[in-house]
């Protein structure tokens, strides 16, 4: 039924994490970050990276956008924290095949597993995962680059 | 002034009696797309059960039928919009195309560098753009006209935005994120003592008010048809006759030529010189079919029932707590656009189409206007006139819905 599909959605950790964004705060010894558009709902946010020899020393994000995206992002900055890029890469395919309904590794999401409410809510996917994409496109480059999901 | 047999009406338009994720159906999305009554549906069926073949083409039967049905919805589209002339009818794809056509056929030619095209900050960018793109081509200028925070237009320094060195004006009748009614009556008026022509664009106004050009008194005046009951991928652009003949065609092709050799081509008449190539003739039936069904339910009634809707939902809105509505003009048509506190418009979309009901989240198409208010973007309920005061209720209780889900 629909609002029991809105509840797994809106789970309680998904609401707190929008109202309190853990890690969201520019960087200024980032060196590596990138710019997240989804320019059809006007989410818009930045992800730093700060790696040291393999391993994310520092993660943090800022930007606007819907709760799911907001949270989304928060949830990230702290799975990832203190991980290696092989093992970030990892969980950004868990997280991704989560959400697209695809198999996935439920011991390695831990407590991502909150954002598998959004495969019933296909025009949802795409805010899920825009910090995910954000990050993964930061991790390529020692630029700035941008990435839009739309 | 009667009012309207909703049901009635409302059983003329299939799509709506349906549930969405388990609850009826509310579509509250009309100024994105409006749905299609029967009248409609038939006649673009009718037309390829029947008569389908190219017009203007042949001396067959079903051509010369075809051909009869496509000037036939010329004619009704010129009496929807009181042109003077069939001729001052051209179809289009829809408001986008009608103008990126004026924008290159009528302005671009008049443009040398520093000359200015006017437009306002409340724009769709589909009359933002083809300006830019213009600008970009010639080295002429896009001046803004301002807005105020009630999102209506600030005329204060509009005697001051028009110069000697503006080329034309093409401004919003009605605005589609804020639902403003421009005073486009006086503003075409000071325009033309400074002899600068106007477009308007129509998109949002027709399927709400009578419109008449020849009131108006606008050069020329785009809108879609899906927007008004009839299909995607046709609209209609009126242009006043002396200007059209002037202009040179937009594209090339079939139909718009009189005779075609290696040498020279002579252009055919208006308004053919603009319909280059096999036309939408079925959409533009179905515009036609529109036109009819709204003149049969009354255009004057139609916006009564929607300013009734409106204004209810207004005060229905306005007495909650924690809500805003963007766009608080004085003079309004079927939009109400507003953010919930806490809520991003993207999570109000969501939780409103779990309960069936349908509105528009996101810029919509006028992130000028976004960036003014500073928001990222906004919910908005657009009506119809199959739109009823149950609905309107649905509106205020999905609202409540989100308030409850993220308090
Ligand atoms: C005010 C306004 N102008 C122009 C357009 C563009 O219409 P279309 O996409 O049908 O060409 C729209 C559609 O959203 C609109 O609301």
């Amino acid at each position: 039924m629909s609002s029991a599909d809105l509840r797994d959605l809106y789970q309680q950790v998904i609401m707190d994490h929008n109202k309190k964004p853990r890690n969201f705060h520019e960087m200024d010894d980032a060196n590596h970050f990138a710019h997240g558009n989804n320019p059809l709902c006007g989410d818009a946010l930045v992800v730093y990276v700060k790696l040291t020899d393999g391993i994310i020393e520092d993660l943090s994000f800022q930007g606007s956008g819907c709760a799911i995206s907001v949270a989304s992002a928060s949830l990230m900055t702290e799975a990832l924290k203190g991980k290696t890029i092989e093992q970030a890469e990892h969980l950004y395919q868990q997280v991704h095949a989560q959400m697209t309904g695809e198999e996935f590794d439920a011991n390695a999401l831990g407590k991502l597993e909150v954002l598998s409410g959004v495969k019933e809510f296909p025009a949802r996917v795409k805010c899920a995962t825009l910090s995910w994409h954000t990050m993964h496109t930061a991790m390529d480059s020692d630029h700035d680059v941008s990435v839009t999901t739309e | 002034m009667g009012a309207l047999d909703l049901t009635a009406i409302r059983n003329d338009f299939p799509i709506l009696h349906q549930e969405v994720h388990g609850q009826p159906l509310v579509y509250l999305d009309n100024a994105a797309s409006s749905q299609k009554p029967n009248l409609v549906i038939d006649a673009i069926s009718d037309y390829y059960r029947q008569d389908n073949a190219n017009v203007h083409r042949g001396v067959h039967r079903l051509s010369q039928r075809a051909t009869d049905a496509y000037e036939a919805a010329r004619g009704k589209v010129r009496g929807f919009v009181n042109a003077k002339s069939d001729k001052e009818i051209i179809f289009v794809r829809g408001a986008t195309e009608a103008i990126n056509l004026v924008a290159q056929s009528f302005v671009r030619p008049m443009l040398s560098v520093g000359d200015e095209i006017l437009i306002s900050h409340m724009e769709h960018h589909a009359n933002i753009v083809p300006w830019q793109m213009l600008c970009e081509q010639t080295g002429a200028k896009l001046k803004v006209i301002p807005m105020t925070l009630t999102g209506e237009l600030d005329l204060s320094g509009f005697d001051t935005l028009l110069t000697e060195r503006t080329k034309i004006m093409a401004i919003g009748h009605v605005s589609n994120a804020l639902g403003t009614v421009n005073p486009v009556k006086d503003m075409i008026a000071k325009a033309h003592a400074k002899n600068i022509p106007v477009l308007l664009d129509g998109a949002q106004a027709v399927p709400h008010m009578a419109v008449d050009v020849q009131d108006l008194d606008c050069d020329f005046y785009v809108f879609s048809g899906h927007k008004m009951f009839a299909p995607t991928g046709i609209g209609a652009m009126y242009g006043k006759q002396a200007l059209l003949e002037d202009m040179a065609p937009w594209q090339g092709g079939g139909d718009m030529i009189l005779s075609v050799s290696f040498e020279h081509t002579q252009y055919n008449e208006l308004p053919y010189k603009f319909e280059a190539g096999t036309p939408h003739i079925s959409g533009a039936i179905g515009l036609g079919a529109a036109i009819d069904y709204m003149n049969m339910i009354g255009v004057d009634k139609i916006a009564q029932h929607e300013h009734n809707l409106l204004v209810a939902a207004t005060e229905k809105v306005t007495a909650l707590d924690g809500v805003r509505i963007i766009g608080t003009a004085q003079n309004k048509a079927s939009v109400l656009s507003f953010m919930i506190d806490g809520v991003h418009p993207h999570d109000v979309g969501t939780i409103f189409d779990q309960q069936g009901v349908a509105i528009r989240t996101g810029h919509h198409c006028a992130q000028p206007v976004m960036q003014f208010f500073g928001i990222p973007a906004t919910a908005r309920a657009s009506f119809a006139f199959y739109n009823t005061m149950e609905e309107v209720d649905a509106l205020v209780l999905g609202i409540k819905k989100v308030q409850e889900l993220f308090a």
